[in-house]
């Protein structure tokens, strides 16, 4: 196999440029195996986040060859033999250092997302919810906070300064699954209409193109969540029915 | 005072790692009204725990109404050779259904039974279908609900903190000292109450399906701060890794697999397990193919299959076969799906599975066999505690999660992780914070002690010599894979000692370039320390233990040795030098003795 050559995004919050390496690779080599293997014997400090390497933690997200991608699944064959591949970091979070971004601003949207409220439970300390009632709430639950949905999202990665208020698709998926669960008795509609920002979003999918899990975000969360917020809010007839009735 | 150098932290209970059990003990302590800091190694939500597949057992009774924790107990206690802590195995299985409840009452989304209850799957060396999942994702299921759920718990995290020692005030914690991985700033976390929660060690091993973080820290931060280690020579070898292609050895497959039906085959094609039912397990487990293959439906009137033996058998057996040259064409055994169930169903019960074999190994797994082999999985022993409250040997220090040991015995049974992470993490985070609330006075470390920690950890950068962090890193694991692997021998152990205590002095000459932002070599050279203590610990443990038992398979004692199962191995540090001893186990009361017996 020819050596693989890999432009990588090297540098800080004060500047950087791609520097190249080649690195000789084996069969079914991903991504991240390649960037290790720079780390390992060309360029000892290179910094990256990643965890478990097979997908299910989230953490290796970059942009390869211009494309928001988990590291850990993307296989080297993708690309053709001997032409370079660029790895970048994440564009719409502040860098931290060559691959490593600082993602906070997601772990602070979270904390303000109205929590669980479930019903009672049953006698046995259980509930009772019917699988179909379920199933696209468990899609939602696969997100794996790789967070490449928010980076590839243009209301932030164009706009910086939309990000305090608006909370992304990530967080539409979150919210959406809140909405969704069959024992959940609180409503979040002025919380996605006046917090969430939820009205920024022009349904564009790009959310749903890069997200490594294939939850259908825009189709499946923002739109129905878009639909919700609507018929709490600009609903002619609830709209009356409020005015008349004073509640 | 020199302490005001540092960035400084104040708490009442402070708990290291995130993941289940860290999570848990941390909603708990904080609930009790401690003041609770969580430090994690990476960003929040990324933990071992993440990538746990099958699913929590808990005796719900809710596919089989049979099922009730005595059984639980003797199938953890059966599994674990008897070596277990049965005082633990007891709590683990009477607690486990409550704490199921509550995630699900927290948010979670299991799968459901026709009824609308919580389905419950078959898993090896479980009696009865006994583990709430979610597909194959049951751990992200279970991180995630409670990372939403401690978020507004008011807890105090810190993530990509790494601690590197604990402080103590004379016999008793006080705290910890660490460093932030993005500035390389170093920080001192004050505490009257530590709660381990860092997970184990499996990167000590080249084939492995553990994580980068798993470089034993907590158990070195215990063995440093006093604690004690136990039975450390009994480390899972999961029987089912991806073996091919190389990049991708290690990673798990799901004994989920087998759970749902699927079966494995050698190069004949024979269903190799029935050679391998081990003397102690053959009155439950079926002994003709079609016997093996009504179970799943029918468990009242057929035994288990062989299968679905605990791990410890199939990874020894899968093992021989290899061994025999009856194995794949890339060293491991054949795992079929494809041929038992329909493509419908796999991809429902298993798509993790479906999407990682697809996308890693081109390998369609409604169509085509998996490859699999052994993989180091899971620290079976660990840091010794006491049952009930998890406490250590050291006063104001806990542990709960796969960092402690006992409950799991000699070999831990699949699902039996995530159950205990939720038990034992909530009794960890209850007894911390109970601790904290009657201490009297403040703990204090004194300013020398943090000093020469400071020093310590900037050393790397200061001296010369040209070694690697990573070369020896990558050394350490040849070693461990070759000479401390599933099948052991003096020999080999010694030599393995000889070559640890050779990369311990090529540690003393790594020199780090660059500067203390992010940079991952300093990191791994800090974690050298440890991989190469709990190295140490497994193989002295693994050199005591003159027997084969569970996780543990020495080729010169390849028998088991009934005065050896009623000892702990236990590893201590004692003036910088790591000892090893014997010690009694104590006696099981006679009501769950009675739980043993009988096939009930």
């Amino acid at each position: 196999m020819p050596d693989a050559i890999m432009r990588v995004w090297r540098g800080d919050a004060t500047g950087g440029a791609f520097r190249e390496y080649r690195v000789p690779t084996d069969e079914g080599m991903v991504v991240l195996d390649v960037i290790h293997k720079i780390q390992a014997t060309q360029a000892n400090d290179l910094a990256v986040r990643w965890n478990c390497k097979a997908g299910k933690c989230g953490s290796c997200s970059a942009e390869v060859n211009g494309r928001p991608r988990l590291m850990c699944m993307t296989r080297m064959n993708l690309f053709p033999a001997g032409e370079p591949i660029t790895v970048a970091p994440m564009k719409t979070f502040p860098l931290i250092r060559d691959l490593v971004t600082d993602v906070s601003s997601n772990f602070s949207v979270a904390k303000t997302i109205p929590a669980f409220k479930p019903g009672r439970a049953e006698a046995d300390g259980a509930f009772r919810m019917m699988q179909e009632d379920i199933d696209r709430g468990q899609e939602f639950h696969k997100c794996i906070e790789c967070f490449l949905c928010q980076n590839v999202c243009h209301v932030i990665r164009d706009h910086p300064e939309n990000m305090p208020m608006f909370a992304g698709p990530r967080f539409f998926v979150r919210l959406a699954a809140l909405e969704m669960h069959p024992m959940d008795t609180d409503s979040r509609a002025e919380y996605l209409r006046l917090k969430a920002g939820l009205g920024f979003c022009n349904i564009t999918k790009c959310c749903t193109e890069v997200c490594p899990e294939h939850i259908k975000i825009t189709d499946n969360a923002i739109i129905p969540l878009k639909e919700r917020v609507v018929s709490e809010y600009y609903d002619p007839v609830v709209w009356l029915v409020r005015k008349l009735t004073g509640k | 005072m020199a302490l005001d150098k540092y960035e400084t932290h104040e708490h009442d209970v402070i708990v290291i790692g995130a993941g289940g059990a860290g999570l848990r003990a941390a909603i708990e302590a904080s609930g009790q009204g401690a003041k609770t800091a969580l430090i994690c190694k990476s960003l929040l939500g990324k933990a071992h725990t993440v990538m746990a597949e099958g699913g929590i057992a808990a005796a719900l009774g809710n596919v089989w109404p049979e099922d009730n924790w005595k059984v639980h107990f003797r199938d953890t206690m059966r599994g674990g050779k008897l070596l277990n802590n049965w005082r633990m195995a007891q709590l683990h299985a009477q607690e486990s259904p409550d704490r199921v409840k509550e995630l699900e009452a927290w948010g979670a989304l299991f799968d459901r039974t026709p009824d609308g209850r919580i389905l419950q799957r078959d898993f090896g060396g479980h009696r009865y279908a006994r583990l709430a999942h979610v597909g194959d994702r049951t751990g992200l299921e279970m991180i995630r609900t409670l990372q939403q759920h401690a978020v507004h718990k008011g807890i105090d995290v810190f993530m990509e903190c790494t601690i590197t020692r604990l402080l103590k005030d004379g016999e008793r914690v006080a705290g910890a000292f660490g460093y932030w991985r993005e500035s390389g700033r170093l920080v001192v976390f004050k505490a009257k109450a530590v709660v381990l929660a860092t997970g184990g060690i499996g990167k000590i091993w080249k084939f492995t399906s553990n994580s980068w973080e798993y470089t034993g820290d907590g158990v070195t931060l215990a063995l440093d701060g006093g604690a004690h280690l136990i039975d450390m020579e009994c480390y899972q070898f999961h029987p089912t890794g991806m073996v091919w292609p190389p990049s991708v050895r290690g990673i798990l497959v799901t004994e989920g697999v087998r759970g749902d039906g699927g079966t494995l085959k050698n190069a004949l094609g024979e269903r190799f397990m029935f050679k391998y039912v081990p003397e102690f397990f053959r009155a439950e487990t079926a002994d003709t193919e079609e016997e093996a293959d009504r179970w799943y439906t029918d468990k009242k009137n057929n035994r288990r299959t062989p299968d679905l033996l605990p791990r410890d058998e199939v990874a020894r057996a899968i093992n021989t076969e290899v061994k025999a040259g009856r194995g794949s064409p890339h060293g491991g055994v054949f795992l079929d799906i494809a041929s038992r169930r329909d493509a419908k169903y796999i991809q429902r019960r298993l798509p993790s599975m479906y999407h990682q074999f697809k996308e890693l190994a081109d390998v369609d797994i409604t169509k085509e066999s998996m490859e699999v082999g052994p993989t180091a999985h899971y620290m079976n022993g660990g840091v010794r505690v006491d049952a009930d409250t998890a406490v250590t040997a050291v006063p104001g220090l806990f542990a709960a999660g796969e960092i402690a040991g006992g409950l799991h015995g000699a070999n831990r049974l699949g699902g039996n992780s995530l159950s205990d992470l939720l038990v034992f993490g909530r009794r960890a985070g209850l007894y911390a914070a109970e601790y904290a609330k009657n201490f009297k006075g403040t703990p204090a470390a004194d300013a020398g002690q943090v000093q020469a920690l400071a020093r310590a950890c900037l050393e790397p950068f200061e001296r010369t010599g040209g070694e690697n962090p990573y070369a020896i890193h990558q050394d350490l694991q040849e070693c461990m894979q070759s000479l401390v692997g599933i099948i052991r021998t003096e020999g080999e152990l010694k030599k393995a000692l000889e070559e640890i205590a050779t990369l311990r002095e090529r540690c003393r000459r790594i020199k780090i370039d660059g500067n203390r932002q992010y940079n991952p070599s300093w990191h791994l050279a800090l974690d050298l320390h440890s991989l190469l203590t709990v190295s140490h610990a497994v193989t002295l443990a693994a050199l005591e233990r003159k027997e084969s038992r569970g996780g543990h398979t020495r080729d010169d004692y390849p028998k088991t040795d009934p005065e050896l199962g009623k000892v702990n191995v236990v590893v201590r540090k004692v003036r910088d030098e790591l000892t090893v001893s014997r010690e009694p186990i104590s006696p099981m009361p006679d009501e769950l003795k009675k739980l043993l017996e009988g096939d009930k």
